[in-house]
């Protein structure tokens, strides 16, 4: 879709929606309403889940802070409801600022159980404190009003709940399309491929929670001024996964998907009320949660995806603009040629008993291109990992730039200029070459969540992309910005993350086997870039398996076999070198 | 406190938490050789409660309904797969174990009508009642997703326990149980009286647990399961079965879960969404231990129901609270200690 | 008739291939190797050969095609791997390691023990820690445990994923001391490795592998003087 036709649609679907309450009966409006709060907490969930890769169960509770906050406030105080919206983001907020901090270090499955546990605790705090109402709960909560006019029917109450949700639309669309956005996605990536980009995956974590909470507070405060009446029922448990099970029957990819999953559960919870009486006259209230529950399960067995993307792949493919050109980046401040830039002295490391590095030392000048090299096994990714920031040593120093960086972490070594790529590609195969070179330039740029939510970051924006179009170029991949990254063969792959590493501007970029399982046409290519990296100046460590490959490309050679340096010098004498000819056929049985 | 208040609230916590070290360990039996987080796991103790309490009044339980359904569904299921993957020759066998096996108690059941058996029958047909449930939604739930990542494990874990719940409901009905005391034993200790029914359920929680340290101990079946859990590709490399080795986790699982059902059945009103909170409470303890190891999650499951007997004379409205709140520190406290591998939510 | 014959067989992971149309055969009684640098595709042949990974083309096991069984029934018709990983069961005794070895002959009980004590006399480091647990074993005994364990199975042909990786030089020496006595016992033996020298020395027969394809075979006499070996491994003209 172009993005014209998407305009037009889209602004079709906005006038079908203001008109709604014209053509619409009121009980239709009523669900709409509910179909709305409820796409509030999904879409928040959308990019919890979705996009930041972490479930949670307990998005129910939060909606019951939500509203058990306004709720207080405007019955037991007696303050206006207007007043109890920033009470409920305040008192949310910090509520999940404290869970998640207390939390967000537990990996996948843990964490996800951790929600269940939290969800249940807020659920039974409701029930039995006795200034909520105990079990029974708050009645008598004044509605919506405005200049003196309250809003009850739920045609009027209708316009509030669906203009909150497409702002809280806009904004995160504006987010996911900016810089702490990408930094969200690339989450999924792992904690490796995160913190090698300078990101701190553990505010950025954090930040989509307490966003998905906000989201989720909105609905907790619309729904105690629509309902009038709130009590623990609806924040439960079988809520927390009614709301999972939205933002993935919709597409816990998109941000469409949440309101859509929100529509299509709503809307079949009450068919499924309605034609089951006529199935199973005395049992219908049992089998809706089961054919419920049967159909998530189904759908989580074959249809993982969720329903927008699958439509959205029978939509014609739109063509976004190239970006525009724009002035640079600032550059890093480099060493001048010839400096000492990285050294490493006795580095070692151990696993347990067994000593992956022993006490390895070298030095690397800027402006110099050097192979670390060794047969399988030979302790060089380790090394690797070590000079990274990936993993700390067990003993010895690394110095870069002048700076002791020995037991700093990875995104540290990395904001100071060091790029790398792995040996595993590590991209995000769902997100476009563009994009995946833009986060290269993480720590280049600056912009925040809220800069990003607001548009405020459009002229860095710009730079940035500018910037990356010109490292894509320079690879040779300009021509196709906007394919998704996890299309492209593994050789273009590699090329991909060098365009990455380059979009930092980096003092130094490492190159973690670049060569492995690439054919003879895809290694010559690689190696044609990084002989014109070479001539523009680049300062390069390579880690490499195949020698030939590293051979005409390098000033100097590193030789490791066992964990332990077994040469070091030209390429030629390394060549010639009869122990590290010994290395690499393997000693005679 | 008095102390003699303290020792009842402990021998009390002591009571429930080996009900919650029998289900705990079935946790992590079932986790540690699948990956799949059995949430629906009290679910099946609740409804071991609920077929004990039938078979006590002559009636026949929803649980007869409810395996032959899932009976069926998962030979269907199993012969379709066969089919597509034209090894028909295996259809009997197959059919035996999903068909057949299941379907024996449940024809016991049947055959046996308003005759009321006595208790020490109840308690086995109960359990060769059960036991098929777990092992049947193996097969139709899990296994066409045996790839899938933990987290989508148990995401559907969850969904299948509400789903457990309605089901249920259709085939229990909404009211609680409480069978028949299986003792009327008491014994005092120090002026405090400790109930033949508290001492049945510790002396099952140390038998169960010796059962299943010489099982995994001493049986080549055992080490097999273990081996599965600890490296499911050098397991298969020895020829070992992943889907066998989860159905055994499943038939052993269930089998603690049952046992715990028949001895809460007398102490608890049971209905048939009681399962939930008690699974979730062992599953606090399952966490403590790691997930892995079976003597901490013994002692986690202990002291969640000594925790809990102490909250609830404190404060019996925030007992939940209170039991669900100390998951978070105890989750913080393992997340420092334990080895996180890397890349769990590569997509 | 070959014990095992591989046949065109392609492995894709996505769109990337590791091995296309690779053809080759194990004699009853040989020892072959496959040689090459990393990412030729030699583990990903393997580990496609027990079934661990989908590949198109057939795979007969002594006369038999076993292209759509499962890996534990690949197993039970007596195809072994030792995989590069070893995949050993790391909190379990090397005792109970090689118990679970046997496990597709496991009602033989009374020939398990005395096949664990054929296997502590041919690896004697193996009995002194039998109590141990495999994850604390050094390199060397990890795979000197992996070759017991899979000997436990009484394999007809054993398939050896890179059994020198990361091993000191003594220790090399006594890994292929201990595969070219295996021959005596009857098995058969596919040899992956990038220490060529070592396992031409030790085979009947080699392959080179590059690029997923194979671009030499020959005795293994005649490859180890093979000029083009060298090049192949520390890049010379050709290339």
């Amino acid at each position: 879709m172009n993005s014209r036709m998407s305009r037009v649609v889209g602004a079709l679907a906005i006038l079908l929606l203001a008109a709604a309450p014209l053509y619409l009966a009121p009980f239709t409006l009523t669900l709409l309403n509910f179909i709305g709060v409820y796409a509030l907490v999904a879409l928040g969930l959308v990019l919890l889940t979705g996009i930041a890769g972490i479930i949670s169960f307990g998005q129910a509770a939060f909606m019951g802070i939500g509203a058990y906050a306004t709720a207080w406030l405007t019955t037991r105080m007696g303050l206006s409801p207007w007043l109890g919206l920033p009470f409920a983001l305040v008192v949310t907020g910090l509520g999940a600022m404290v869970l998640g901090a207390a939390t967000l270090q537990l990996r996948g499955h843990f964490l996800a159980l951790s929600t269940i546990a939290w969800g249940l605790a807020i659920y039974f705090t409701f029930g039995n404190v006795e200034g909520l109402g105990n079990f029974n709960g708050i009645r008598d909560i004044p509605p919506l009003s405005i200049g003196g006019w309250q809003l009850l029917g739920s045609d009027q109450i209708y316009y509030v709940i669906w203009i909150f949700l497409l702002g809280a639309m806009l904004l995160s669309r504006n987010l996911l399309d900016s810089r702490t956005g990408r930094a969200m996605r690339v989450l999924k990536g792992g904690n490796l491929l995160t913190e090698s980009l300078g990101i701190n995956a553990f505010a950025v974590r954090l930040a989509t929670f307490v966003i998905a909470a906000l989201f989720t507070a909105v609905a907790g405060w619309l729904y105690a001024h629509m309902n009038r009446f709130i009590s623990p029922t609806p924040f439960d448990a079988t809520m927390g996964i009614e709301f999972l099970m939205m933002a993935m029957v919709g597409g816990s990819g998109y941000l469409l998907g949440a309101v859509v999953g929100a529509a299509f559960i709503t809307l079949l919870k009450n068919s499924v009320q309605d034609y089951l009486p006529l199935i199973a006259p005395n049992a219908a209230g049992q089998l809706e949660i089961v054919v419920f529950s049967a159909l998530f399960i189904l759908f989580l067995q074959y249809a993982r995806e969720g329903i927008v993307p699958y439509v959205a792949g029978w939509l014609p493919e739109g063509k976004p603009k190239r970006p525009a050109e724009s002035e640079p980046l600032p550059p890093r401040d480099k060493p001048a040629t010839g400096e000492p830039l990285l050294s490493v002295d006795k580095a070692t490391r151990r696993f347990g008993g067994l000593v992956a590095v022993n006490e390895v030392s070298f030095d690397l000048r800027a402006g110099e291109i050097l192979g670390l090299i060794g047969p399988n096994g030979a302790g060089k990714s380790t090394m690797f990992n070590l000079l990274t920031g990936a993993m700390p040593v067990s003993g010895g120093r690394i110095t870069f730039a002048g700076r002791d960086v020995t037991r700093q972490p990875q995104r540290a070594i990395a904001r100071a200029g060091v790029a790398r790529t792995f040996q595993h590609v590590k991209l995000r195969p769902r997100m476009t070459l563009l994009d995946n070179v833009l986060l290269g330039a993480y720590t280049r740029t600056k912009s925040g969540f809220v800069t990003g939510a607001l548009r405020l970051d459009r002229e860095e924006e710009r730079r940035a992309r500018s910037e990356a179009m010109r490292q894509l170029e320079r690879v040779g991949l300009g021509d196709r910005p906007y394919e998704l990254a996890g299309n492209l063969p593994l050789g273009t792959q590699r090329v991909l993350e060098i365009a990455r590493a380059l979009a930092a501007d980096p003092v130094l970029l490492v190159l973690d086997e670049p060569a492995a399982g690439l054919r003879s046409r895809e290694k010559q290519a690689l190696g044609e870039l990084l002989h014109n990296l070479r001539k523009e100046g680049l300062t390069i460590l390579i880690v490499e398996h195949d020698m030939e490959f590293v051979m005409n490309l390098v000033d100097r050679i590193v030789v490791m076999e066992f964990g332990s340096k077994l040469c070091e010098g030209e390429p030629a004498a390394i060549r010639a070198d009869e122990r590290v000819q010994e290395a690499y056929l393997g000693g005679s049985a | 406190m008095t102390a003699q208040i303290a020792a009842i609230l402990t021998i009390d916590g002591v009571a429930t938490g080996a009900i919650y070290v029998l289900i705990a360990l079935g946790f992590v039996l079932i986790f540690s050789v699948t990956r799949i987080i059995f949430v629906p796991f009290g679910d099946i103790a609740a409804f071991t409660a609920l077929t004990l309490a039938a078979l006590e009044t002559g009636q026949v339980p929803g649980t007869v309904g409810l395996t032959v359904a899932l009976a069926i569904l998962a030979s269907a299921m199993e012969v379709v797969s066969l089919l597509r993957s034209g090894q028909r020759d295996r259809i009997p066998r197959r059919l035996l174990f999903y068909l057949v096996l299941p379907l024996v108690p449940a024809a016991l059941v049947w055959a046996s009508g308003s005759i009321i058996l006595p208790m020490p029958l109840r308690i086995v047909l109960s359990l060769a009642l059960i036991l098929p449930i777990a092992p049947l939604l193996d097969r139709i739930v899990y296994r066409p997703i045996a790839d899938a990542s933990v987290l989508l494990l148990l995401t559907v874990s969850v969904a299948l326990h509400f789903a457990l719940v309605g089901l249920g409901l259709l085939f229990f009905g909404p009211e609680g149980v409480r069978t028949k005391s299986l003792t009327d034993y008491t014994m005092i200790l120090g002026g405090i009286p400790i109930s033949g029914q508290t001492l049945l359920i510790v002396i099952a929680a140390i038998v169960f647990a010796a059962l299943l340290f010489v099982f995994f101990g001493f049986t080549l079946s055992g080490k097999a399961l273990h081996a599965t859990a600890v490296n499911r590709t050098g397991a298969r490399l020895m020829g070992v079965r992943p889907e066998k080795s989860g159905t055994i986790a499943f038939l052993l699982g269930s089998l603690l879960a049952g046992v715990s059902g028949v001895l809460i059945a007398p102490v608890n009103t049971i209905f048939y969404d009681s399962g939930f909170l008690i699974g979730l409470k062992a599953f606090v303890g399952a966490i403590m231990g790691g997930m892995v190891s079976f003597p901490l999650t013994a002692i986690g499951a202990l002291c969640v129901g000594i925790l809990e007997s102490f909250a609830a004379f404190y404060s019996s409205a925030f007992k939940e609270v209170i039991v669900f709140a100390i998951l978070i520190p105890v989750l913080v406290a393992r997340s420092y200690t334990a080895v996180h591998s890397e890349e769990e939510t590569e997509e | 008739m070959s014990l095992l014959a591989l046949s065109d067989i392609a492995v894709a992971y996505g769109k990337a291939e590791a091995v296309r149309g690779v053809s080759l055969s194990v004699e009853p009684g040989q020892i072959v190797t496959v040689i090459g640098p990393n990412g030729a595709g030699k583990t990903s042949l393997l580990t496609a050969a027990i079934g661990l990974l989908p590949s198109s083309g057939t795979i007969t096991f002594d006369g038999q095609d076993v292209s759509r069984l499962e890996t534990e029934q690949r197993v039970e018709r007596g195809l072994c791997l030792v995989p590069e990983r070893r995949e050993l069961f790391a909190d379990m005794s090397v005792r109970d390691n090689l118990v679970l070895g046997a496990y597709t002959r496991r009602r033989e009980t009374a020939k398990i023990k005395s096949d664990i004590d054929d296997i502590y006399d041919r690896f004697p480091r193996l009995k002194e820690r039998h109590k141990q647990h495999a994850g604390t074993l050094s390199g060397g005994e990890r795979q000197m445990l992996a070759l017991g364990r899979a000997l436990m199975a009484r394999p007809r042909l054993l398939m050896l994923d890179e059994p020198s990786l990361g091993l000191a030089p003594l220790i090399i020496r006594e890994i292929f001391r201990i595969i070219a006595s295996l021959r005596d016992l009857g098995v058969s033996i596919l040899l992956v490795e990038q220490n060529a020298r070592a396992a031409l020395e030790t085979a009947d027969f080699g392959y080179v592998m590059e690029t997923g394809e194979i671009v030499h075979d020959g005795t293994a006499g005649d490859l180890i003087d093979d000029p083009r070996l060298i090049a192949s491994y520390l890049g010379g003209q050709h290339a």
